[in-house]
Parts: C-alpha cells; structure tokens; sequence
C-alpha cells in the first residue's frame, strides 16, 4: 500500500499524544520523516497489525488536543500505516471525536427520555438561557455545552458529563444536575468525589448479583477476598474447563445482553473449535437508553467482573480478553483499570493464573459514542480500528468474531452469574427464577418512580411488585406507561402491572426485558415528545449502512414531527399506516438489531397506549 | 465470470418459488434466482466485489428465518426454501425504492422506473425534498447530531456536485452509498484507498480524508470506482459535461472494442464514442485478468487519440 499523507506536519502535542500510545516512532520511515511528494511507501505489516490500536490512538489525541485535526490524523496513519481516508471514516463515526477544532471544555447534558422525566428540559432551557445555545462557545470560547443521548446514569437523573481536553484531561459525572453545575462546570472543571451507588436494596441478604455493592471497597482486592472474591475461581480450575461449562450448561443462564442467548451453548462452541486463538469479549458498551445496570456493577464491585471474565475465559480457552466499556463512563474506566492492574500485580491476571498454569489478561477498550457499538459484530469491527458497522451473520462470533477468530462475547451481567453458577452448581441455579429464565435479574429503575436505582429481583417478579420496591410513582401520581427494555423495547400500559417479568412473559405480551429496563412515565408526562427523542436517538446512531434504518429512521422521525404538530400529510390514520408500514420494512429489512428494532417503541405506544388517538378523534 | 472449474464441484438443492433448484455449492441465493431466469432488482450487488449487502434491494424470504435475507451474499444451502415474490418481501423492495428515490437523485439510475412501478413505490409520498445542502455541509456533520426540521419536507442527499479534476466528477446527491467504490479502490481491485465511507446514519457519505479535493487524496484516477458506480454518481467529467450540456446521447453513440496500446498487459478497452469523440471509457467486466479496472492510462489517457493538427478539423 502506498500511502499518501495531507501535507502538515503535527504539532508537537500532538505527536507526543500519539508516541504516548504507540510508543517513539523505531525507525524514519514510520517516524516524522517522508520523501517530498508526500508519499511514505511502507510494507510494515507489524505496523499494520497494530491497527486495534486506532481507537486508543485517537482516544488520547481527542483528549489531549480537543479535536482531531488533519495533520494528528496524518501522523496517526503514519505510525499505523493506514489510509488517511480509512481513519477519517473511522474517527467520524463517533459522536465523541471532533474533526473541527473545538473548546477543550465540553459538557454533555443528557436530553434522552429518563432525564426527560426529572427535568432535563428545564435544565436545557436554563442553560440556554444563562450560558447560551448548545454547541456555541460562550464568553471566553473554553467551554461549551452539547446535547447527550442517554449517559447512562438515569437513577440520577438528569445527568451530565464533564469532559476536559489537554495535559490535565480528565472527565466526571455531574448527577443529578442542576443549570448551576453546569454553568460551575464550564467554568473549571473540577472533579467532585463520586457518589456511593443508588442500590436501594443495599444490605439486604438476598441479593446475589448486588450483595457485594457498596459493602466491598472497590479499589482493594483484599476487600474482595475478604468478601469471598476468588472462590469461584478457584472452583472453576478444580472442576476444569468442562466442568465449567457443563454447569453454565445446566444453569440455563440466558445472555442479558439484550438478545437471551444460551450462555452454555455459546461457551460450548467456543470451547470446541479447533481454530485458535480463541477470544473473550466482555460487552460493556451498554448505550441503550435507561441501562445503567453494567456501569453499577463495574463501578462499585470491578473484581466480579474480572474475576468472571478469567472464568469464562478459562473454560473457552480464551488467553486474551478485552473489555469494551462505553466511552462515557469515566469512573467505570478508572475503576476497572485499577482493578486490572490490581489482579495482575498479584498473580490474579497474566501468565500463571493462581498459579494454576493458566494463562489469562485483560485489555480495556473504551468507545467514543456510539450506541450501535454494543451490537456485538459492530465492537469487533471498532475494536479491530474499522468502521462500527454491524458484520453480516453467519458467520457467527463462535466461528469468526474478533480478528476472524472464534469469539466468546457476553455482557457483564451475563458474565458475574457465572460466580454464583460455579460455586453452587448449574442446578441450584436453575431452580431460581421461571421455568425458563433462570436466576436473577438486574432491572434499572428509571422515571417517574420515588426511589430509581439498581434492583435485583428473580425472574417472574411482576412488574407492580418491581415498582412497588421503588417506592411506587413519584409523588403519589397515577401510572400512564412503563417503557420495558430501552429504546428498543416497548411501552406497556398500566393494565400490565400483573406482567411477570421473565423472557417468556414478555415475549408473549409482545414487549422485550432487553437490557433490564423499568422506565416509569406518570400521567403529567407528555408521550409525544418521548417518541420524538426514541426516534432522533435511532436517526442519530443508526450506522447508516443499510438503506432501510439510515432511510426508514429519518422517515419515521419525519412523519412524528408532522404528527406531534398536528399538520399530518393526510389524516392521522394515513401518518399511523405509513409509521406502520416503515416500521415493517426496518424489521424485515435491516442488517441489524438497531434498524430491526427501531420502530418497536414507537409502534407499541401507537398500539398500546393510542397515544395518536385524541388527535385522530 | 470466466474462471475455469479445476474440481468437480458439489452442488445443493433449494427451492425457490416452489420449485426445485440444484446450484452448485458455495453459489448465492442470487445466483441461484438468475439461474431460474428470476429478475431480482439489485444496486449494492457487483459481479465482480465482496458482496455489502448494504442496499436491501434484493430481499427473499427464506423459511425458519425471522428477517428477510439478502439474496446476493447469502449462499443457497441444501433444503432451503426461498420466496422470492411473498407480500413481505415486496414491501420491502418497494419501501426501499422509495427511501432511496425520495433522499438521493435516481435519474441516472438504471432499471429504477421499472422496479418502482413493479413494486408500487411512490417515492414522492414522503413530501417534497428539503433545500440542498450547502457545500461542504454534508462533509462536515458530527456523528449524533442532526437538524430535524418539521418533517413538512424530506430529507435529502442533495448537495452540489464535486469537480475537482479533469478526469471526473463526484456527484454525490446520486450516491446510493452502496459502497462499490471504496471497494473497487481499496480491498478488492485498486488497494489505493483514497475514499472511504465517512461520518454516520443518514450524513454516512463516500469521502476522502477531512473532504480533502480529489487532487490532495491517494486517488490515481484509474477510474474503477467510476465503473462500479450504479447511479453516475461518479462519472467521467466528458459525460458530465455533455450532459449539462443537453448533448448526451447515447443512442448517437458506438462502442468500439480495442486493446490499450500502452503497456504489455492489454486490457481490453472499450470507447464510447459520439460525434466522432470519445465520450468515455469502460472495460469489460467479464475480462478474465482485468475484470473491468484500467489505469488512468487506458481510462483516461484517450485525449492524443483525438487531437487534431490545427486547422485540420475536418471531422475524418
Ligand atoms: C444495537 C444493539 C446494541 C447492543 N448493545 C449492547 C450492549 O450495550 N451491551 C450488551 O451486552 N449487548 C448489547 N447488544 C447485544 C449484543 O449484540 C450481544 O447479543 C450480547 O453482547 C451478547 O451477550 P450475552 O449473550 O451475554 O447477552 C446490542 C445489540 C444491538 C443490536
Ligand atoms: S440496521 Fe442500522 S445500525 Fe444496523 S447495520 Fe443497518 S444501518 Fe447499521
Ligand atoms: S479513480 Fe481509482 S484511485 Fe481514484 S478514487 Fe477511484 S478507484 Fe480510487
Ligand atoms: S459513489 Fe456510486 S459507487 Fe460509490 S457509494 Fe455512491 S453510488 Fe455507490
Ligand atoms: S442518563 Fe439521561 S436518560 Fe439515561
Ligand atoms: S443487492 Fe443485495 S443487498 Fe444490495
């Protein structure tokens, strides 16, 4: 390949942001110097090899210089020897990285449907009103304020994120919060201490998945033990890789992850094709709007993650792991990272597992915004420093996932069962919960609900009972929908209280448990701009490669916006049969879960809860 | 293509429409459809690239599976049974001739009137478009962010047209993004990769680095992503001015086959010729070694064989 570069030279930021990652240049050729047309002809597949690398690389420029610029990009492709134009494609593909220089101060305030609930757009009207539009540099043009879809933090919402480039980078969460903070954070961006983790159920001795929350020190590995960390891993080398997987097996433990695919059977898969290396993949994108369940866990008790993660990897041969975490979640990233490092320093991690001759690490990866990513052929392709756009299924990850090899990829929840499942046996396991959804679940309570937080409850618990927990509908006002699932889940009305949520249940009701999503709406809420901003998210972070959701998503964001004005094309009725028929073809036609799931939310608060039918009468 | 079977291949049997196909293995869905003599519309699909199957023309429905599959990258495997004609499958193609005709310019688009009337799309039913974008515009738009508008009209592709160079000109509210040309420039022929696919969602475009001209980019101009393009999106800059001009005519046109005289390869070469010009060059697709890419050399280096002595333009 003969590479052609933009005719800049970086600054000398930039190259050291660059050489940070990757380390000085070895030799002139992949170093600053280039013959004078522009050309830098190179083999380097060593250096092509590097190509995961991308994404960490611009990472760090975006965090050091507060934009991307040609020459950075430049000197970037060069140490990578990839095509300019590649990595323009793959650095615009994210909403986090800016290609046109920007303030290094940014807060994004989160407008998605949870924070929509708890003031999100008194906030934004405050600050437009105080600081300025969105987007525009106000006063001295260090700061400014964007819009954010969902960040990932409903229980405290509304939520923003404070994000501030050059050699002191860092970010932090401000939630809830307030016109003031924001305004406090633009201008200087200390870091508060983080807050301790809204789990109501905090103490109580049934939890599973959450007894460690909040009652182990989560940058301390001693802590962990002492919270009996590592029994199950020491279990699970006892009982051997197929002992391991044979009481996954017997758990019945569905992925949580959205799509409730046999952990066992994917495991099995893995295990027993003959094709090496075999790779471990921990989904931890989690951008569906309303999940925070992953980030909870992360946070406040990393070691389960870890200590899972060497479990699933020992019983699938997996030598390398990677952990993709959403880009917005700082304190996670911290968290986890330590942890990492905390484990491989005492033996945990790296060449001899618990000394055990089992060889396992970690590598951390953090995305740059972008829902679509937590589509798992998507994370392998952002992973692997492409574009992420979902591959084409089959092949599935078992048989060529990330860099083509058979692949293990779970999300967290998924993952940190696997303890419990090693430790007291598939079959105990299997007796908790419904006949066919197993164990417990992880359900993020959001909205209008007195106490939102991270619960943990059975399957079959029934809807009401969940709601119940949280201290029912804040303020003592009347229940109109509850969203299931996220932005791609649906709205049920409140006849469904009695639902028992299990994946049966609610696939028979025609809804989805997704990523574990209780979003609450009370009678004050207004459902139509909430269809509006499920419809802007799907337009926002289809990838655009398939015509029927890079199309269909704008249509149906288009025929709403005549619909919430009142200035139909035709009747009402013919705008509901068009929403109708697009949401028909995004599901039929789509490459992928975001386009075929794009018009459930939509479609079932038009079926379910008429929300359309006033104007239509 | 001509490539000669060197092993006795297996073959597979599936149904379609009710009948009884054997294909060889490894063959698609598609490939399978032709061989029935089934007219499938297809845009993203190209002889002779890596299947995308980013368009979702060519949808069939295919029992036991929940979505619809894309009948150009799909294999046929024994026992399948495939519709090519269901009511789900129609919506889909039509609902798909509609999003494209009603975002992105379709007048150089082949077989689109006929399939939109076979299909009953109706593109003009989401509204009348949107202004254009201005230049550059579209180039610049961040992933996550968009101007909604009021949904009174729809949205478009619609931009003003590239000319960068004398060789050809990137017209891209034609662009369907079916991805052809970063695949004939890169992976699968040309491996110059000077454009790629940029930014996300609907403002996904083809572009080269920062929407850098052309004449800045990696771009030789052999012109192979030109002879990919379904839609003269990408078209020779001859053409382009021809057209604007209103003097575009094909059915004035000759096509004479030749060899290009200057290297040793000889891929073969095929002018478009009008009014005693040559209008543009293609290659054939089924050419067993150079399967329709060129150089700049035998793609655009035609200009000697039409310079005239002064004065002596006597139209021979
Ligand atoms: C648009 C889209 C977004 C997704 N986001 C996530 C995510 O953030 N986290 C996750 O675990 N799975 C996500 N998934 C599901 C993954 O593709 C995959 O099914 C899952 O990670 C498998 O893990 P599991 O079997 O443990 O559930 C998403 C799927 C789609 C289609
Ligand atoms: S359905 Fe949407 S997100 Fe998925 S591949 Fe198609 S365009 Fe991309
Ligand atoms: S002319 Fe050739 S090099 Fe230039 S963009 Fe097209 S395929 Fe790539
Ligand atoms: S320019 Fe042509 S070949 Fe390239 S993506 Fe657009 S329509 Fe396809
Ligand atoms: S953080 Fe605002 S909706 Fe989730
Ligand atoms: S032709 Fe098959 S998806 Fe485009």
């Amino acid at each position: 390949m003969d590479l052609k570069l933009l005719d800049s030279p970086p600054t000398t930021a930039e190259r050291d942001a660059v050489d940070g990652v990757l380390g000085p240049p070895a030799s002139a050729w992949v170093g600053g110097e280039r013959g004078a047309d522009g050309h830098a002809a190179l083999g380097g597949h060593a250096a092509r090899a590097q190509r995961h690398l991308l994404l960490p690389v611009l990472h760090e420029v975006q965090g050091r210089i507060g934009w991307i610029s040609p020459a950075a990009l430049g000197y970037v492709c060069r140490r990578l020897t990839i095509p300019p134009a590649e990595a323009y494609g793959v650095a615009s593909f994210y909403a986090l990285f800016a290609l046109e220089p920007r303030a290094p101060l940014v807060t994004h305030v989160c407008t998605d449907i949870a924070c929509m609930c708890r003031g999100s757009s008194e906030l934004v009207a405050e600050l437009e009103r105080t600081v300025g539009p969105a987007g525009e540099h106000p006063g001295n043009g260090r700061s400014i304020w964007l819009e954010s879809p969902c960040l990932g933090m409903c229980e405290r919402a509304p939520a923003a994120l404070v994000t501030r480039a050059g050699d002191e980078a860092h970010e932090h969460e401000i939630a809830p919060a307030s016109a003031s903070d924001v305004a406090a954070a633009l201008a200087s961006a200390d870091a508060p201490s983080p807050p301790p983790p809204l789990v109501p159920q905090a103490g109580d001795p049934s939890l599973r998945l959450l007894r460690r929350i909040g009652r182990v020190d989560p940058g301390s590995l001693d802590s962990y033990r002492a919270a009996g960390g590592y029994a199950a891993l020491r279990a699970a080398i006892d009982m051997g890789p197929a002992g391991v997987i044979r009481e996954v097996t017997d758990s019945r433990l569905l992925g949580r992850g959205g799509a409730a695919f046999p952990t066992g059977r994917k495991w099995d898969a893995v295990a027993r094709n003959p094709v090496r290396p075999h790779y471990l993949v921990c989904n931890a994108d989690e951008s569906e709007p309303g999940t925070f369940k992953d980030r909870v866990v992360i946070e406040h008790d990393p070691f389960a993650l870890v200590e899972a993660m060497t479990i699933a990897g020992f019983a699938t041969g997996c030598e390398r792991a990677f952990v993709y975490l959403r880009g917005e979640y700082p304190l996670a990233w911290e968290r986890l990272s330590t942890a990492i490092t905390g484990a491989r320093a005492r033996g945990f991690l790296g060449d001899d597992v618990m000394g055990a001759g089992v060889r396992f690490d970690i590598e951390l990866r953090k995305g740059a915004g972008a829902y679509i990513c937590g589509e798992e052929t998507a994370l392998f392709n952002s992973i692997e420093g492409y574009r992420g756009e979902p591959r084409s299924k089959p092949p599935f990850p078992v048989d060529s996932g990330l860099f083509s090899k058979p692949t293990v990829v779970n999300n967290v929840e998924s993952l940190i069962n696997v303890l419990d499942i090693v430790l007291e046996g598939g079959a105990a396991f299997a007796r908790i919960g419904t006949e066919q959804s197993t164990g417990t679940r992880l359900f993020c309570l959001s909205g209008c609900v007195e106490r939102p937080g991270l619960y943990e409850a059975p399957f079959g618990v029934k809807l009401g009972e969940l709601l119940e927990m949280a201290g029912g509908v804040a303020g003592g006002r009347q229940l109109k929908a509850v969203l299931l699932g996220g932005a791609a889940g649906a709205f049920v009305g409140p006849d469904k209280l009695d639902l028992e949520l299990s994946f049966e249940a609610t696939r028979e009701v025609g809804t989805t448990l997704g990523s574990g999503v209780i979003m609450a709406f009370d009678e004050t809420v207004d459902l139509v701009p909430v269809l509006l901003r499920i419809a802007a998210f799907f337009r926002d972070e289809s990838c655009g490669q398939c015509v029927p959701c890079r199309v269909g998503t704008v249509r149906q964001q288009e025929a709403l916006l005549r619909l919430a004005s009142e200035r139909p094309r035709g009747t009402v009725a013919d705008e509901l049969a068009l929403l109708d028929e697009i949401g028909q073809a995004m599901r039929d036609a789509s490459i992928c879960g975001l386009g075929q799931t794009a018009a459930n939310a939509i479609d079932s608060a038009v079926r379910e809860l008429r929300v359309f039918e006033r104007a239509a009468g | 293509m001509s490539a000669v079977p060197v092993t006795i291949r297996r073959t597979v049997e599936l149904q379609i429409d009710g009948d009884a196909v054997r294909v060889p293995e490894g063959s698609t869905i598609l490939d399978a459809c032709k061989a029935r003599g089934l007219d499938i519309p297809t845009l993203c699909y190209g002889e002779t690239l890596t299947p995308v199957n980013a368009c979702r023309v060519c949808m069939v429905e295919v029992e036991g599976s929940r979505v619809l599959v894309p009948s150009c990258a799909r294999k046929a495997e024994d026992g399948m049974v495939v519709r090519t004609r269901s009511d789900r499958v129609d919506h889909s193609r039509k609902m798909v001739l509609e999003f494209l005709g009603s975002s992105v310019d379709l007048s150089t688009t082949q077989h689109v009137d006929r399939w939109n009337r076979e299909y009953g799309a109706a593109p003009e039913r989401y509204g009348p478009p949107a202004p254009p974008a201005p230049e550059g515009a579209r180039d610049r738009a961040q992933a996550g962010r968009h101007h909604a508008g009021d949904g009174q009209t729809a949205a478009t592709v619609a931009q003003p047209v590239k000319i960068d160079n004398e060789n050809y000109v990137r017209d891209y509210a034609k662009c369907i993004l079916c991805y052809k040309c970063v695949e004939g420039c890169g992976t699968d022929w040309q491996n110059t990769f000077a454009i790629a696919v940029a930014g996300r969602g609907f403002d996904a475009r083809i572009a080269t680095e920062f929407d850098a001209p052309l004449p800045d980019s990696a771009c030789v101009y052999c012109g192979n992503c030109i002879a990919v393009c379904p839609t003269g999106a990408l078209m020779f800059k001859s053409e382009y001015d021809l057209r604007q001009a209103g003097g575009w005519d094909e059915s004035a046109q000759t096509v004479t086959e030749t060899i290009c005289s200057y290297c040793g390869v000889g891929c073969s070469l095929e002018l478009h010729v009008q009014d005693n010009t040559i209008v543009k060059v293609t290659s054939p697709l089924d050419h067993g070694v150079t399967h329709g890419n060129l150089c700049v050399k035998g793609r655009f280096g035609f200009q000697y064989v039409q310079n005239r002595a002064p004065g002596a333009d006597d139209g021979a």
